[in-house]
């Protein structure tokens, strides 16, 4: 059996640099935006819906917007973004005719390679569902859902993670487990989450930053390295700073 | 709840038959009219090899049109996603073809494709054709967006896309069309036979009707009816299965 690399720590990830306005049908969603992501690390981009998000997301991720954008999104070691991000939204977006395993490789399948089966089945077993390899995905629960669609992140194996909301159907002890699960499992990879909870941000970012109607501004005053306990003081003092931000408008 | 449904079914055919019954009888209306049930049974007995025969004709006919027109009618769908001239060009086409009626052009079919099979065939082909393009067309379109963003970060080629994603996420879609075609297939094929025909359970109603054995021509009607249900159950079974991991209440089976 082959040895997993469940972190291409080899492969240094590259920060990425969004910056530029965005219009949609002629109205204008952000103006002189400009995000960094940080190389290797969590960055949390938290803010109410509506405001770009996930706009901001898809930018990085090359995806169709329904909108315009002008100005420049690259990676900071200068190389090209696509082919190197890997995907995770908040519905799991799984096959719902492929079976645990067909799901995790059919990144492989779609480009026309012959998928690793053993690193599959190594993978899934990571995120706890060895026993549920060949169950279609009508018969899994939400949480092991989102456990198979980690495991196709971790299959393609890229240096940079987009993860638009991915948790947020959860129920709050499935959520808890995948965050933790999520950052084991990334580490060392450029990662970032797009959220509007801010107790998920304070738990998982290195780094925090709040777009609103006004603009990104960052959140600064983050301690210790995460995952953050919940239940910490100083992690409920920075959570409901968050939300008066999200709230006020101030950060 | 099958078992369920087969009673009622079953049920429902002894009422309405016993109704059929109790009309005869109290309206008195000859049998060249309206032969009872009884009789009816009696003559599909008496000529069980004859409505056989006429019948292998007409399965036969409804069986390569349907596969046929499937098989056209998903290529014609796969087209239809590649191609943007074919869109342009088919579609139109297509969707006007259909305000012709197919009643209207059998005797024409007849004309090019002759008294025997070929003709029923073309007419099942064409009645199916357009339900099966137009359901799986429809089903290839409408992939979940999502899938698709995924497998274009995941670097997908196109072609591949198409038969891995769009392909079986359209297979439900393409299920309900063969459903459709299964119903419509026996007709188009009986027009056929009716327009012109030496053979098939078409002609010999035509003939029975013609002649007033009215119990011939009901006894090869339920056959015929018979055999159109037994299709529908069979086409339902088999695009069943053909989607089983779309139902939510599925079980996975474990392979080895």
């Amino acid at each position: 059996m082959k040895h997993v690399h469940p972190s291409s720590a080899r492969v240094p990830a590259p920060g990425l640099r969004l910056r530029g306005d965005f219009d949609h049908a002629g109205v204008p969603l952000f103006r002189d935006l400009d995000l960094t992501v940080a190389a290797g690390g969590w960055t949390c981009l938290l803010g109410p819906s509506g405001v770009g998000k996930s706009t901001v997301l898809r930018l990085l991720a090359g995806l169709e917007t329904g909108g315009s954008f002008t100005g420049e999104i690259g990676a900071d070691d200068g190389g090209p973004i696509a082919g190197r991000i890997a995907f995770m939204a908040q519905t799991d977006l799984l096959a719902p005719w492929l079976d645990v395993r067909g799901n995790v490789t059919l990144g492989a399948r779609l480009r026309g390679e012959t998928p690793d089966a053993a690193r599959a089945e190594e993978l899934i077993a990571r995120v706890g569902l060895a026993d549920h390899v060949h169950k279609w995905p009508a018969s899994l629960s939400g949480g092991m859902r989102q456990r198979v669609a980690l495991a196709r992140v971790l299959m393609e194996d890229r240096p940079i993670v987009l993860l638009d909301e991915p948790f947020g159907a959860l129920d709050a002890r499935t959520r808890a487990e995948m965050q933790e699960l999520a950052f084991e499992t990334l580490t060392g990879r450029t990662v970032l989450l797009v959220t509007h909870d801010p107790a998920e941000a304070v738990r998982l970012g290195h780094r925090l930053f709040i777009l609103s109607e006004n603009g990104l501004s960052e959140c600064a005053g983050l301690e210790n390295e995460p995952v953050r306990a919940i239940d910490a003081p100083e992690t409920i003092e920075m959570q409901v700073r968050l939300f008066r931000s999200l709230r006020g408008g101030v950060a | 709840m099958t078992r369920r449904r087969l009673l009622d079914g079953l049920l429902a055919a002894t009422v309405a038959i016993l109704s059929w019954q109790v009309l005869v009888w109290i309206t008195g209306v000859p049998p060249f009219i309206l032969p009872g049930p009884l009789r009816v049974a009696e003559t599909l007995v008496d000529n069980a090899g004859l409505i056989l025969d006429h019948a292998t004709i007409t399965v036969a006919e409804v069986l390569i049109g349907l596969v046929l027109g499937a098989l056209f009618g998903a290529m014609t769908a796969l087209h239809l996603m590649i191609s943007p001239l074919a869109r342009r060009l088919v579609l139109p086409v297509m969707v006007f073809s259909q305000a012709i009626p197919v009643f209207a052009l059998a005797p024409i079919l007849t004309l090019w494709f002759g008294y025997g099979m070929a003709s029923k065939i073309v007419m099942a082909l064409l009645i199916i054709y357009f339900p099966v393009v137009s359901t799986f067309y429809d089903g290839l379109r409408r992939t979940d967006p999502g899938l698709l963003d995924l497998a274009q970060t995941m670097g997908a080629r196109p072609r591949r896309t198409l038969f891995f994603l769009r392909l079986p996420a359209a297979l439900p879609a393409f299920g309900s069309g063969l459903r459709l075609a299964a119903v419509y297939a026996p007709i188009g094929a009986v027009i056929g036979e009716w327009v012109g025909a030496s053979r098939g359970l078409g002609y010999l109603m035509l003939l029975a009707n013609g002649r007033a054995k009215t119990d011939l021509m009901f006894a090869a009607m339920f056959v015929l009816a018979a055999f159109a249900v037994v299709l529908y159950a069979a086409v339902s079974v088999v695009t069943r299965r053909m989607v089983r991991w779309s139902d939510e209440t599925v079980e996975a089976t474990p392979r080895p």
